[in-house]
């Protein structure tokens, strides 16, 4: 069966005072109907990048998509009209953001912002959309939605705003929902909530997700499917189980050794905290013919610094980009 | 309630600010050499100084400073604002002959420049460095820079001595005969250069400052929400940037308010604008001294009521204003 979202070989340029920047270099997947799958990867890798050029809103006259191709449906979204675009967006594929304290408008009510979008992509009247928003208010957990409607956004937590984001974004029941490290902001407490949200909600609706993170434990918990991104390229890609108890790519290797473990026992001896040493390149080291992990590699050779390593299919399921990986 | 008590708040401020604007007006008008008696004795063809006394005497003018203050307040709070003897009638029937022209005139220019200045700013704020952009910054620069009586000047040069357009000054043509709209329309040909004129300083202002919001806003979080909604380009400019970009711009027009008042003055003075402002023109040139304090006593007056209006419109756009009153 043809997938629901298919990115082909995307290249996506960014304009920096130094020139021109390949900001996701040659990137391929797929997502199927109902599928979650994780994007993963330190700040300035990317990801967001690709969040948003799935919705076709790159920075306007800074960001382009240089070539390959975003196939919705088999429709090609890099060549789709403004209009055919804008029916597509906050309808069939919709997205929610970092930062719910100023996602929303601060002049208008929730409720306003809700049904705005019904109006928009169901053409719903005025009462109905306002019916229909405040169901919607009740379907993300806001108690007492029939006086939280009138509510302005600074009279809400950050928890509340980014429950508002999601009824928004759900609201039109989309194919797809693009959640760009949606929990970030919030407090610890908070994230379990929304995950679980966003969990039943996806069990309720069939929903696609594509979940931007640095969170592994949200990886875990939320997504079948993780794609690892380094530097504006696939580093690796598999089953999240998978990828977890056997990492291809030593940058995966070095996320997953990252995340703290609670031990129980607190007088027993813990395993000590690594980190990935170095940081991300800057942009004007993204697209040379070299593996752009190497200079803060443990396992780098000669190779890695003279040609890309290419995407590699390991054990069947998962997909590495190392000249290594037999040996990761 | 809050809206009321706030409402009753500020009023109160407002007499008190009006008060402390008497007392200071008034000193220094006080302060200030010479006075109504130096004019009618020069009227008069010049006159010695037992005849100078005798008309202090008879105005007033020899008592002592805190008797002239008390007898000036008294007679404000019961809004009598003396006589004028210039004029020879009671200032406060003066000054409400000559407010309509200068509330219409101010009101008008103001608006003008605020619906003109807004648009302008989100137009350029659309392409910062498109070639209406430029266009709008440089005429933004000229009308800021100009002096407000050298831009009259040109105009009634441009538009009325060379293309004849528009009347070269005054308020109405008192040949024409008709009825209202006939008048209207003539009044507001009238009003044309003089509120070109008026608004021409501020409509820089609100432009410039109304690009730099919009460009701000339209970078901000809640408008890259608006596109992911799949809302057109015209909905998210205008309903969900314009309406936040404006907060500034209202603020800086209730600051302005008390220029264009005072921009009234030469404006008027240019095109012959039966107001306030020409009628300040006279008075000061004659010493006309409880005039001169009228005026000052109404601009203040229309500066206060202008703030009130600016708050009144902020909460109108911003509820978080609301909420916290």
């Amino acid at each position: 069966m043809e997938p629901l979202l298919k990115v082909e070989n995307l290249r996506i340029e960014l304009k920096t005072r130094a020139g021109v920047a390949p900001v996701i270099d040659d990137l391929s997947f797929e997502l199927g109907q109902g599928e979650s799958i994780s994007f993963v990867g330190e700040s300035g890798c990317g990801k967001s990048m690709t969040a948003l050029a799935i919705m076709g809103l790159l920075p306007e006259g800074i960001g382009r998509v240089a070539s390959g191709r975003i196939l919705f449906g088999g429709e090609d979204l890099t060549a789709a009209s403004d209009r055919r675009l804008r029916d597509i967006r906050g309808n069939e594929i919709s997205m929610i953001f970092q930062e719910p304290m100023t996602s929303l408008n601060p002049v208008y009510t929730v409720g306003e912002q809700i049904a705005e979008v019904l109006r928009a992509h169901q053409g719903l009247g005025q009462r109905a959309a306002w019916t229909m928003a405040a169901e919607l208010l009740d379907a993300v957990r806001i108690p007492n939605p029939g006086r939280r409607i009138d509510d302005y956004p600074f009279q809400m937590s950050g928890g509340q705003r980014q429950r508002v984001m999601i009824a928004i974004a759900l609201a039109c029941k989309p194919k797809i929902l693009i959640a760009d490290e949606p929990t970030t902001a919030l407090d610890v407490t908070v994230q379990a909530q929304i995950f679980d949200l966003l969990r039943d909600l996806r069990a309720q609706t069939g929903t696609s997700i594509i979940m931007i993170t640095h969170d592994m434990g949200a990886v875990a918990e939320m997504a079948e499917r993780m794609i690892v991104m380094y530097a504006g390229r696939k580093v690796e890609e598999g089953p999240v189980a998978d990828v977890i108890a056997h990492a291809r790519h030593p940058y995966t290797h070095g996320l997953i050794s990252c995340v703290p473990h609670i031990v129980a026992n607190l007088t027993e001896e813990r395993e000590e905290l690594t980190e990935v040493p170095g940081i991300v390149p800057g942009l004007g080291e993204f697209g040379q013919d070299m593996c752009l992990f190497s200079a803060r590699c443990p396992r780098v050779t000669e190779k890695c610094r003279s040609a890309r390593p290419p995407e590699a299919m390991l054990g069947g399921s998962q997909v590495s980009a190392c000249w290594h990986a037999e040996e990761v | 309630m809050h809206l009321l008590r706030t409402t009753a708040i500020r009023l109160f401020y407002a007499v008190i600010l009006l008060m402390a604007v008497l007392l200071l007006n008034f000193t220094m008008m006080h302060l200030a050499p010479g006075d109504v008696a130096d004019t009618i004795a020069q009227s008069m063809g010049g006159a010695d100084e037992k005849v100078l006394a005798r008309i202090r005497a008879d105005y007033g003018l020899d008592q002592p400073f805190l008797v002239q203050l008390a007898r000036y307040m008294g007679g404000v709070l019961s809004f009598d604002l003396g006589y004028s003897y210039y004029h020879n009638a009671p200032v406060t029937q003066l000054i409400l002959q000559r407010l309509p022209a200068t509330l219409l005139l101010v009101f008008t220019a103001q608006i003008l420049a605020l619906i003109l200045g807004v648009i302008l700013g989100v137009i350029s704020a659309r392409r910062p460095n498109g070639i209406l952009s430029h266009f709008v910054t440089f005429f933004a620069l000229f009308g800021y820079s100009a002096p407000v009586f050298w831009t009259g000047i040109l105009l009634l040069i441009a538009f009325s001595l060379k293309i004849q357009w528009f009347p070269v000054s005054g308020m109405r043509d008192v040949t024409i005969v008709g009825g209202f709209w006939t008048h209207a329309l003539d009044i507001a040909r009238h009003m044309v250069l003089p509120t070109l004129t008026l608004s021409s300083i501020f409509l820089a202002l609100y432009s410039r400052l109304s690009r730099a919001t919009m460009m701000e806003t339209l970078g901000s979080d809640y408008v890259r929400t608006a596109k992911a909604k799949g809302l057109t380009q015209r909905q998210v400019i205008y309903k969900h940037a314009l309406k936040n970009a404006l907060s500034p711009v209202i603020t800086l027009a209730g600051l302005q308010f008390s220029a264009v008042v005072s921009g009234a003055v030469l404006v008027e003075t240019v095109f012959a604008w039966p107001g306030l402002g020409t009628l300040a023109f006279e008075s000061i040139l004659v010493r006309d001294t409880p005039t001169i304090l009228g005026i000052l006593f109404f601009s203040a007056l229309m500066v206060i009521i202008g703030n009130l209006l600016t708050d009144f419109a902020l909460r109108l756009v911003d509820p978080r204003l609301r909420a916290r009153a």
